[in-house]
């Protein structure tokens, strides 16, 4: 394995463990939404969606092990991406104020007709 | 591969990690962009548009959900092949990334009924913007998980002939990140009504 190295062996993880937590994780942000409550609905389906997303990317691609240049890449690409959305969401979320006007012509879809 | 064949970009390495596994993490970073950026802006719409709330509601949520166990499952699998990898074990590396293949495949199986059943009850790509952006989506990255299927094959049959072993760890990571993207594509488009 002339590419693998020593801390990236992560042989004492217990993988199996980890997939039963996010099982566990997965079950929570499905039932969450059910109860109608936003802010637990935020919570269980997004912020359980993050803590997942972080176990597997922390165990599963062993970032916990991984040289913080990998990390510096991903956090620049994440700052990318807040850019982006604080560029954007000014415009494309406004819909009101001066000189503003509604160019879509949008109007809200009918539901479709079941045979 | 013999010593005399192996590339001068495999025995150098300025940042200390290996060469491979740097390439798939740059490849990973321009991913995040990608995904992130549509997500982003999903977000930004979904937002704005309240009525979306009605749309996402035909979404199938148990197709859905049974998808994202699937996955698990198949990111869980690939980790075991690299554990198998690590330890020499060519033959078992390769079986737990056939595994990982069948996961994958009954993902797509999956992903076909759910559109071909939304797409009869006339919830087509070009009905709404939400539509646009769940087909986008989820077909993006259902191209990632054929692209990840072709991939694990090859790196399987070399695996099975204890060769090359270092892949199955890349391979493995490619695809955990496309569990990863599954997890915030489900509850955005399954879950949150």
């Amino acid at each position: 394995m002339s590419e693998s190295n020593a801390a990236h062996g992560a042989h004492e993880t217990n993988y199996v463990r980890i997939y039963g937590i996010l099982l566990a994780l997965f079950v929570i942000s499905v039932l969450g939404p059910t109860l109608g409550i936003e802010a637990v609905t935020l919570i269980t389906a997004f912020g359980l969606a993050v803590v997942k997303a972080t176990m597997v990317a922390g165990y599963f691609m062993h970032l916990n092990v991984e040289k913080r240049y990998i990390w510096y890449i991903l956090l620049a690409m994440l700052v990318f991406i807040l850019v982006l959305f604080a560029g954007v969401a000014p415009d494309v979320m406004k819909s009101s104020g001066q000189n503003w006007r509604d160019a879509s012509g949008f109007v809200p879809p009918t539901p479709p007709v079941h045979h | 591969m013999s010593a005399a064949h192996v590339p001068l970009a495999t025995t150098r390495s300025a940042t200390g990690i290996p060469t491979g596994r740097l390439a798939v993490w740059w490849v990973l970073a321009s991913e995040i962009v990608i995904f992130g950026g549509l997500l982003a802006a999903y977000v930004m719409f979904r937002l704005h548009h309240p009525h979306w709330h009605a749309e996402a509601s035909h979404t199938n949520t148990w197709a859905g959900g049974f998808n994202t166990v699937v996955l698990l499952t198949s990111s869980l699998f690939a980790v075991l092949a690299h554990q198998a990898a690590l330890r020499g074990d060519g033959p078992r590396a390769a079986r737990l990334l056939y595994a990982t293949i069948g996961g994958a495949a009954i993902f797509l199986l999956v992903k076909a009924f759910e559109w071909s059943t939304e797409i009869s009850h006339g919830f087509t790509l070009f009905r709404d913007t939400f539509w646009s952006f769940y087909y986008t989506a989820t077909g993006l990255h259902g191209v990632h998980v054929v692209v990840g299927m072709i991939l694990m094959t090859l790196i399987a049959a070399d695996a099975r002939r204890d060769r090359n072993l270092h892949r199955v760890e890349l391979i493995g990571t490619y695809w955990h990140f496309v569990d990863a993207v599954w997890i915030f594509l489900f509850p955005l488009f399954y879950i949150a009504r």
